[in-house]
């Protein structure tokens, strides 16, 4: 095997094995920190013995075991006992634990909740959100930092550093490592699930970048949402998530037009739609309709772009529902852009007047402000009532609040009518 | 990346002989391995081409029905994985991972799947419009 093939070989296995690997040793040392650095022991050993052996059958096994005999030579050498206040008992019981673990052994179930414990963990609301972003890419999405800083337009040692910091903040918080309890449960999990939704929004948005999608980052969210789901089959809000991602990012390859400026849904052609990823959000929204609790704001968001994706054209939106899930979603989860979601649909279900009606008492809003698409609704609405100079007042002030030059391309032209 | 998993056909799946009780269950906790780690977008698996058609194009315009069943089994598709994969590595590791699907030696081919960027200028307005036409008529159909 020539050395780059064995690289890609290896970079492969790692990104299939290495957050359960990280996961199964954070179970067993009690330390994110100390997890990830195993494991990337046991990379190394990968990509020194692999390109001469070759990977062998069971890759995940070996690099277990690996991992497992790098943690018993560091205890042996004392790395390990970095708290020396903590009692000799510990690492007895580690070295027992070490010595028990059978990389080959381990139930589903087992697994499942490593990974579970991990998410939680990584995810934990002690750490700032970009914190959490950065080391669930990590360990959860097996990106390397260099991925996560170019995903990010920031510099590396940028994310290195929040990735060391946010470890010494779980280490010093002394987190648990662990699916949290019914008491925490629905707070801790809407904390991971923020956290999916910021990796799938900064693809989605670029807003800092000139570049229309970064897919790779949405993709990236698609997939965690999808593994979590997968641990948490009867969690509506997260199928919601996923839903949410799936029917979103069934759009984008008629969200932007051949120079790359961007086509507003209605315009959109919707034959580019992706059929396999709206087959999937739409399955996904009914599982969760379907487990019997009320909806929460994923999947009321979820609902609302199944309306669109339902639409073969745009006037066949069911806008009455849009606004009726607005309603709801506004009453769970209220906020100013919300409200201003809401007053855009009720313009579309009983016309342009009674939306900017409802747009009017967000003027004042002091979230709106500065916020392009507020001028750019009323801008529409406007329009659509035949104010077409007010109108295009506000365009204009929407296209330079905008911090997507793409965007602005748009609504600049708007203005410009 | 999208990329799909062809699974071709072998004597057994093309005499309409159904997979044993054991493959059975090791195909299904192959799949769950996939869908758990998100992986997995679809997957299939295909009636023998006894019950299938091909329809040849001749040189100025013909048409014709061929029934089958067809000769070249290993040529066959028996079924196949649509994944989303980072690298076509991960899906070619995947597969490896993928019990063998028949009790004979057989092959499962791996191939990316074409997104709209891939077309580039080849991807003319008509011929869009004309694929915008064929999937708006798939989707009615569904």
């Amino acid at each position: 095997m020539s050395e780059r093939d064995a690289r890609r070989a290896i970079d492969a296995v790692w990104r299939i094995e290495s957050s359960r690997l990280i996961a199964a040793l954070a179970r067993i040392t009690g330390d994110v920190g100390i997890a990830e650095d195993l494991a990337q022991d046991a990379l190394l050993a990968a990509l020194e013995q692999w390109p001469r052996s070759g990977v062998p059958d069971n890759p995940g096994a070996w690099l277990m075991a690996t991992a497992k005999n790098r943690a018993i030579d560091r205890l042996r050498h004392g790395e390990m006992a970095a708290r020396k206040e903590e009692e000799l008992g510990r690492e007895v019981e580690l070295r027992a634990r070490l010595t028990e673990l059978d990389p080959a052994e381990a139930a589903a179930d087992e697994i499942d909740d490593d990974l579970l414990s991990l998410i939680f963990t990584a995810c934990h609301p002690v750490l700032a959100t970009e914190a959490r972003v950065a080391l669930t890419l990590r360990l959860i999405g097996s990106l390397t930092t260099t991925e996560i800083a170019r995903a990010f337009l920031v510099k590396e040692s940028t994310v290195a550093q929040r990735i060391v910091r946010a470890k010494r903040t779980l280490a010093e918080a002394r987190v648990p490592i662990e699916v949290p309890g019914p008491a925490e449960r629905e707070q801790r999990l809407a904390s991971v699930l923020e956290v999916i939704y910021a990796i799938f929004n900064e693809g989605y948005a670029a807003s800092a970048g000139e570049e229309w999608i970064r897919a790779d980052l949405c993709e990236e969210a698609m997939r965690l949402g999808r593994v979590l789901a997968g641990l948490m089959p009867r969690e509506p809000e997260a199928l919601g998530l996923v839903a949410l991602t799936e029917l979103t990012a069934a759009r984008f390859p008629a969200r932007t037009g051949p120079g790359g400026e961007a086509i507003p849904l209605p315009d959109q052609d919707r034959a580019r739609w992706d059929l396999v990823l709206i087959g999937r959000g739409l399955k996904g929204l009914e599982r969760a309709e379907s487990l019997g609790r009320p909806l929460g704001p994923y999947a009321l968001q979820a609902a609302i772009a199944a309306c669109h994706s339902r639409a073969r054209t745009p006037e066949q939106t069911d806008w009455e529902r849009i606004a009726a899930l607005y309603d709801a979603l506004d009453s769970i989860a209220g906020s100013p852009v919300v409200r201003l979601n809401r007053a855009v649909a009720v313009g579309m279900a009983f016309g342009p007047a009674a939306g900017l009606e409802l747009l009017d008492g967000l003027a004042d809003e002091p979230a709106l402000r500065g916020y392009h698409l507020l001028p750019a609704a009323r801008g529409e609405l406007l329009e659509r009532l035949g104010r077409e100079e007010e109108a295009a007042l506000e365009f204009s002030r929407a296209a330079e609040l905008t911090g997507n030059a793409r965007e602005r391309e748009v609504l600049e032209a708007r203005a410009a009518l | 990346m999208r990329v799909m998993a062809i699974v071709k056909a072998s004597a057994d799946s093309e005499a309409g002989k159904m997979p044993s009780e054991e493959m059975l269950a090791a195909m299904g906790e192959f799949n769950e391995e996939m869908v758990k780690a998100g992986v997995m977008l679809a997957g299939e698996g295909l009636h023998p081409t006894s019950k299938g058609a091909r329809v040849s194009f001749g040189g100025e315009g013909e048409r014709a029905v061929i029934d089958g069943p067809f000769a070249e089994t290993k040529e066959l598709i028996a079924g196949y994985w649509l994944m989303q994969v980072r690298s076509f590595e991960e899906a070619v590791e995947w597969i490896k991972r993928c019990p063998n699907p028949h009790d004979d030696p057989g092959e499962i081919e791996i191939r990316q799947v074409f997104e709209a960027d891939d077309f580039g200028e080849e991807f003319t307005p008509e011929l869009r419009e004309r694929e915008e036409r064929i999937r708006a008529q798939a989707e009615q159909n569904q």
